[in-house]
């Protein structure tokens, strides 16, 4: 027998028995109405107020770390712009520590062949002398016309001749002088291309340094933007973070996907070097664990040369000199090579190791003799295959360096952005449980009063006859319902 | 400074899981072939049995045959054995010479006549005496014989054996001629020596028949 049927009165009449009981009930309820209403609504406060001083502190805190993750996107993107800034001002000092420290020398040059093209230029401008005055009293003499007395003739023609020989001497110094001019001329020709190529130089160097200006203007334009920490930056951030963070856990899965092949590459061939059969826990082989050692020490050097490298800034290599970054770059690149070369033994052991063991199956299966199959060019592929792999995966694995820095300092955005939301959600999550607990406790005064409707009723009668009948004595006024003690609902 | 954190939660992890309690994975398995009358006739399947386990057994395993006669019970019946090493291409050798050297006693034996009497407990035990030295982590008798056990008077085999931690399978029970006649010979010997087996604090006891999946008995997980 349950406990509802111990309470009943007829437990096979189960409807008559709870009416009987509510009747009875009834007028208990009626005189604990007030305490009643007290209570429920104590206990609506109860589990409201702690959930809306919940929802309140998770609000304040996403509202704090808004604030921290702001900073953070604007301190994060202000020192990657500070950073780009910087590379393009090392990229221009380069550029003018190559090509304008020569510029004195260039000038020089140029300058010296103008002044030699002046000189030249000069000597094409010299005219030979124009004919001595004597010509013309003869060129006069020559337009005397002939009378027919033949003396005269005679000395006209002897005079026409002798200006006709020195005509023909004339024009050709006057030949011979241009001919030296054109030489000088055709001379100009290797001094024009030098000073063309001189200033072609130039103007590309100087278009290399106009490029770069106007990106360490745009990038100035963008660090101003940050400075001023206004809302456009801070959504450009964001979203530039995001896809950062997607774009870089793409390639880190790739990443991995080139690590599991090397580990698969090198986990059996591991086995003859520390012991094959050998568990650490209960799934974990030695071998396997030494393979991912290796695997994660040339991720580790890869990190390292790519820090060294200054590709990525993931450790505070600030501090130490030039002379000690370039010895650690160099010891982690031997470092790596020696792995490498390891894994290409490695690679060759595996393929010695299954080829064995696939002979050994073979024997094992075959009643007669097994005939080996002749090891051609082609059989030898897969070892070579495997060889190169070896190789060149751990190079490969090197490069991770740069997804898993931007992976890194995109996550600190990503998360600390879903982390925020998350709160917010919780929140307003614990704010519509407060107020559902508010509600729930008016609703329950309610059906409460609803359950006691009929003393209510003969309440509200009672109160009305009594209004009527002072009414009819004296004036006052009597409030139209009675509210109970401390209650802020009327009936 | 991030992954130098990331890098010494994972030297940790590795140095919490290094320290752990170490499991043995090593198996043996003691192959007991019974070379008595008639079932020495079998000796071409007990060869393709022990083939089969030198496929599968890897590094650090070992694996021993030894056959029952009118004794069993002793270290010369031990036909083969071998520890296979931690090298994967030493431990191929080892296989090498343990199959060359088990296909010169079976082809010797199928020459040979039977012995006249069949000591299976001796044998078992000696298994046991083995496996239980080997220290391995699983360890199995795997029993190729028609399980009926014939004593000669002076042979005292009605003495209680142990055989904790050790898995039996019987393999290639074959029927006898009385067995045929009726089948309840054959399954009542069947129960007594399950009984015995377990009793004897054996793990498991199977008996397999189909030759051709011993992978199922075999396998890794089992």
């Amino acid at each position: 027998m349950s406990l509802l049927q111990t309470l009943l009165i007829w437990p096979d009449r189960v409807l008559l028995s709870v009416l009987v009981l509510l009747l009875i009930a009834v007028p208990f309820l009626y005189a604990a109405r007030a305490p009643m209403h007290a209570l429920i609504r104590s206990a609506s406060r109860a589990v409201s107020n702690p959930l809306r001083l919940g929802s309140r502190w998770l609000a304040d805190t996403a509202k704090r770390l808004h604030g921290r993750n702001r900073h953070v996107l604007f301190a994060h993107g202000s020192h990657e712009v500070k950073q780009t800034i910087e590379r393009e001002f090392e990229r221009v000092t380069t550029l003018v520590q190559r090509d304008l420290e020569g510029y004195p020398v260039l000038q020089r040059k140029l300058m010296d062949e103008i002044t030699r093209i002046e000189e030249d230029y000069k000597k094409t401008g010299e005219v030979p002398l124009p004919p001595p005055e004597w010509v013309k009293a003869i060129e006069a003499l020559a337009k005397i016309k002939a009378s027919g007395d033949g003396v005269v003739e005679r000395i006209l023609v002897e005079i026409r001749d002798a200006l006709g020989d020195i005509y023909q001497k004339v024009v050709g110094e006057y030949r011979s002088a241009y001919k030296e001019r054109h030489q000088i001329l055709k001379s100009f020709l290797p001094f024009w291309r030098s000073v063309n190529q001189t200033l072609t130089q130039v103007d590309r160097n100087i278009t290399s340094l106009q490029v770069s200006a106007a990106k360490i203007d745009a990038n100035v334009i963008k660090l101003e933007n940050i400075t001023a920490r206004g809302n456009n930056a801070a959504h450009a951030l964001a979203s530039s973070s995001s896809t950062l963070f997607f774009v870089a856990g793409l390639v880190m899965l790739i990443a991995f996907g080139g690590a599991y092949v090397n580990f698969k590459l090198i986990a059996l061939p591991m086995s003859a070097m520390v012991g094959g059969g050998d568990y650490i826990t209960d799934t974990l082989q030695a071998s396997e664990v030494a393979a991912l050692v290796i695997i994660l020490f040339e991720t580790l050097m890869g990190l390292f040369l790519m820090e060294t490298l200054r590709f990525t800034s993931l450790f505070p290599f600030g501090n130490i000199t030039e002379k000690m970054r370039r010895r650690l770059m160099w010891a982690s690149l031997i470092i790596l090579l020696v792995l490498a070369s390891v894994e290409v033994g490695l690679a060759v052991m595996r393929d010695a190791i299954i080829s064995a063991d696939v002979a050994l199956k073979q024997q094992l299966g075959s009643t007669g003799g097994v005939v080996r199959a002749e090891a051609g060019w082609v059989t030898r592929i897969p070892t070579f295959g495997q060889m190169i792999l070896g190789f060149t995966l751990p190079f490969a694995l090197a490069f991770v360096a740069i997804p898993l820095e931007t992976f890194i300092n995109s996550a600190r955005t990503v998360f600390g952005t879903g982390l925020e939301l998350a709160l917010q959600g919780l929140a307003f999550v614990l704010r519509f449980a407060a107020n559902m607990a508010k509600e729930i406790g008016r609703f329950v005064i309610m059906l409460y009063d609803v359950l006691i409707f009929a003393p209510l009723a003969i309440e509200r009668l009672i109160w009305t006859y009594r209004e009527g009948a002072a009414r009819g004595t004296k004036l006052r006024s009597m409030p139209p319902l009675k509210r109970a003690a401390g209650s802020e609902e009327a009936i | 400074m991030k992954v130098t954190g990331t890098l010494g939660i994972l030297g940790a992890f590795l140095l919490v899981v290094a320290c752990g309690p170490t499991v043995n994975h090593n198996q043996a398995v003691y192959v007991l072939i019974d070379t008595s009358g008639t079932y020495v006739k079998e000796m071409n399947k007990a060869q393709a049995v022990v083939n089969y386990l030198l496929g599968t057994i890897n590094t650090g395993d070992t694996l021993a045959v030894g056959r029952v006669k009118s004794r069993s019970f002793s270290e010369k019946e031990i036909v083969a054995k071998v520890s296979l090493g931690k090298d994967p291409l030493e431990a191929n050798v080892q296989k090498r010479a343990f199959s060359d050297q088990f296909a010169a006693f079976a082809k010797a034996e199928q020459h040979a006549s039977g012995s006249r009497y069949t000591d299976i407990t001796g044998g078992i035990i000696q298994a046991a005496e083995y496996l239980n030295e080997t220290q391995a982590g699983r360890k199995t008798i795997v029993i190729f014989s028609d399980m009926q056990e014939e004593l000669d008077y002076k042979t005292v085999r009605d003495i209680p054996i142990k055989l904790d931690g050790i898995r039996v399978v019987a393999l290639n029970v074959t029927k006898l001629g009385t067995d045929n006649v009726d089948p309840r010979r054959y399954l009542n010997r069947l129960e007594w020596w399950e009984k015995r087996a377990r009793t004897a604090g054996a793990t498991d006891w199977k008996v397999v028949n189909d030759m051709e999946h011993l992978d199922r008995i075999f396998r890794k997980s089992s």
